[in-house]
């Protein structure tokens, strides 16, 4: 018994197998440059890395005086939360959302991508993984080829027919469009997690007296979960990223984060950089923290499709 | 009890006297069922999305490509004329589409370039790294990963502003000048396309890395060994070992970047609205979406040419892809 669950635990991690940090020890690519020159080097990418994301911030915290400066500093010397302040009051331009608003149509959007997404993706997930049927190959064809479609080539097109259905500058056009947008790549990452799943487990539930349901849902949606929240978080951070789309289609007091900041940033001639810079450091505070908890899905879900080692 | 379990397991499982790795779906497919139709009923609702939200409007566009639609039509609500290749002809003959094409492609190709090898090198330093130094390296690499591309996009842009960017303010404190006071990055094209470069290499560097790292994990330490007994230097273990076992990941990285370098919209969207040369720095997206509402059969012909390029691309992509199904 014991045998058959120690894979079937390893196997639902797969999807995470692309994930830094290895294994095993590493000592084989040791070579001749000294010690001091790689942590040098090191050392190097981190500052580059991270000096833009630090000047977000820093400069979020610094007066507007002192950001119009032609000797830039380094630390926000008088810190100041004014620019948080104007970022979230302020309205975008005259007749334009502020970032309450926006803020509401994005975690809208994004949310109900995130829920129907899920449940989408979910069911043909199991059903690529647990049944075999005409049409299958089909219909894994089609998903990814449908997932390489670039929907910014269909913009008119698609912009077109949601302004026939009477749905422009409304959150439920962009919802649909986001989701149509998410779906594909999370078909193929949940189907990974459900193989990963192996039926056998269910089948010993089900002769230790499990109906087929109660198999399912007791022993295998258990372990889909982490397979269920990354594809979450990750369908949440594409529709809360995008840009194109939601600058297409919503206008005045419908604007989605993206389009507010953009309008934030190029309204006047006089743009307030530091509400700007404060403005953005809101906008990546979700997607950062939630990030962390699904890069090395991420990166597996992605690569998964053209490898399998 | 167990003996039905193993016996259920060994079936599907048995190629050859291979223990069962824990990577390789295979033998765990699907197994066949009553009911036929109840995948389908689990299908349904995505294949109802797809169909409505990326099949109909491509059939729609490839049909609008061969007309004079505009916003005329839509608004008299009279039907548009057939015109043949007209639209195609007219967009790489009489636009400046093909400008945009080859600007578009030869970004592309910098870009990718930039990003794999890049993200090699970085990958293999991350390898020669102790833990704690690769820990630091990792949330460098994550922060800038996750970064919103429009957030890093108004970072960017404001380090390389004219008048109180950081850029200008170091190359006059490092030249002991004041050369570069009022110096505009994003006026000059090629400045611009350096800026944007930048960006998206910045952005794009850290899943490439992580990738190529996780790949490098799987070259076995025995193998290098024995060739470096052997007496083989650096380069070539690179080149005749490590490359070989990451062939996959290379590829799908290579046929990733490609089709995302192609696609970039929002950095140079959001970096023409900081004052670049919109006619001189437009790439296929930003082309596309400056058409604006208006010729319709005109825009539908560039997107019908750009669902073709990037299918053409990721072919590789969907093959490779297909081949671990059928394993």
């Amino acid at each position: 018994m014991t045998t058959q669950i120690s894979p079937a635990v390893q196997l639902a991690e797969t999807p995470g197998r692309m994930t830094p940090g290895p294994q095993k020890p590493r000592r084989t690519f040791r070579g001749s440059a000294p010690r001091a020159v790689v942590n040098t080097v090191a050392i190097l990418v981190f500052l580059c890395s991270v000096f833009p994301v630090y000047w977000m911030v820093n400069m979020s915290f610094t007066p507007s005086n002192q950001i119009i400066s032609r000797s830039p500093s380094f630390f926000p010397l008088e810190f100041t939360f004014k620019n948080y302040i104007t970022a979230w009051t302020r309205e975008a331009a005259p007749g334009q959302t502020d970032f309450p608003h926006a803020l509401a149509s994005s975690l809208i959007v994004a949310l109900s991508v995130v829920v129907v997404c899920g449940i989408f993706a979910f069911l043909a997930s199991i059903a690529l993984a647990r049944f075999a049927f005409r049409g299958r190959y089909v219909f894994i064809v089609s998903v990814l080829v449908v997932q390489m479609v670039p929907g910014e080539a269909m913009m008119y097109t698609i912009y077109n027919m949601v302004d026939d259905w009477r749905l422009m500058n409304t959150l439920i056009g962009l919802f649909i469009v986001h989701l149509a947008s998410v779906v594909p790549f999370t078909i193929w990452t949940l189907r990974g997690f459900v193989a990963g799943v192996p039926a056998d487990l269910e089948e010993a539930a089900q002769i230790d007296g499990c109906t087929k349901a109660q198999a399912f849902w007791k022993v295998t949606f258990p372990l889909l979960a982490p397979g269920l929240v990354s594809t979450g978080i990750f369908a949440f951070i594409q529709s809360w990223n995008e840009f194109l789309m939601a600058l297409l289609f919503l206008k005045g007091y419908n604007l989605t984060l993206p389009p507010w900041l953009n309008s934030f940033q190029s309204a006047t001639e006089a743009t307030n950089w530091g509400a700007v810079m404060a403005g953005s450091t809101l906008i990546a505070l979700p997607v950062v923290i939630f990030f962390l908890f699904v890069q090395g899905r991420m990166t597996g879900g992605l690569v998964s499709g053209a490898v399998k080692g | 009890m167990s003996a039905t379990l193993t016996e259920h397991d060994a079936a599907p499982r048995t190629p050859g006297t291979r223990p069962p790795k824990p990577s390789t779906p295979a033998g765990r497919g699907p197994r066949k069922r009553k009911f036929p139709l109840a995948p389908w009923m689990l299908l349904a609702p995505s294949i109802v999305l797809l169909g409505i939200m990326v099949v109909y409007p491509t059939i729609v566009m490839f049909i609008t490509s061969f007309t004079d639609l505009e916003i005329k039509n839509k608004m008299l609500d009279t039907p548009a004329n057939f015109v043949g290749f007209d639209n195609y002809v007219e967009v790489f003959t009489a636009s400046d589409f093909p400008a945009v094409l080859a600007r578009s492609l030869g970004l592309m190709l910098v870009l990718t370039v930039i990003i794999v090898a890049g993200g090699m090198l970085i990958a293999l330093l991350m390898l020669r790294l102790t833990k704690g130094w690769r820990l630091l390296v990792s949330v460098g690499l994550l922060l800038a990963w996750a970064m919103p591309p429009l957030s890093a996009t108004v970072v960017w842009g404001w380090i390389f502003d004219t008048d109180y960017g950081l850029v200008n303010w170091a190359l006059n404190t490092l030249t002991d000048s004041q050369d570069f006071r009022g110096h505009s990055w994003l006026a000059n094209p090629w400045s611009f396309m350096m800026v944007l470069v930048i960006i998206i290499v910045w952005q794009s560097l850290p899943f490439a890395a992580f990738t190529f790292y996780a790949g490098l994990g799987q070259v076995p330490d025995e193998v290098l060994e024995a060739s470096q007994l052997d007496g083989a230097n650096a380069v070539q273990r690179f080149r005749l070992i490590v490359l070989p076992y990451m062939r996959n990941v290379l590829t799908a990285v290579i046929v990733l970047e490609t089709i995302w370098n192609l696609r970039i919209f929002t950095q140079v969207y959001a970096l023409q609205q900081q004052g670049g040369l919109v006619s001189e720095t437009n790439v296929l997206g930003t082309y596309l979406f400056r058409q604006g509402l208006g010729e319709f059969g005109v825009t539908a012909a560039i997107g019908v040419f750009m669902v073709l390029l990037l299918m053409g691309i990721s072919y590789y992509n969907v093959r490779s892809s297909l081949k671990e199904e059928e394993a």
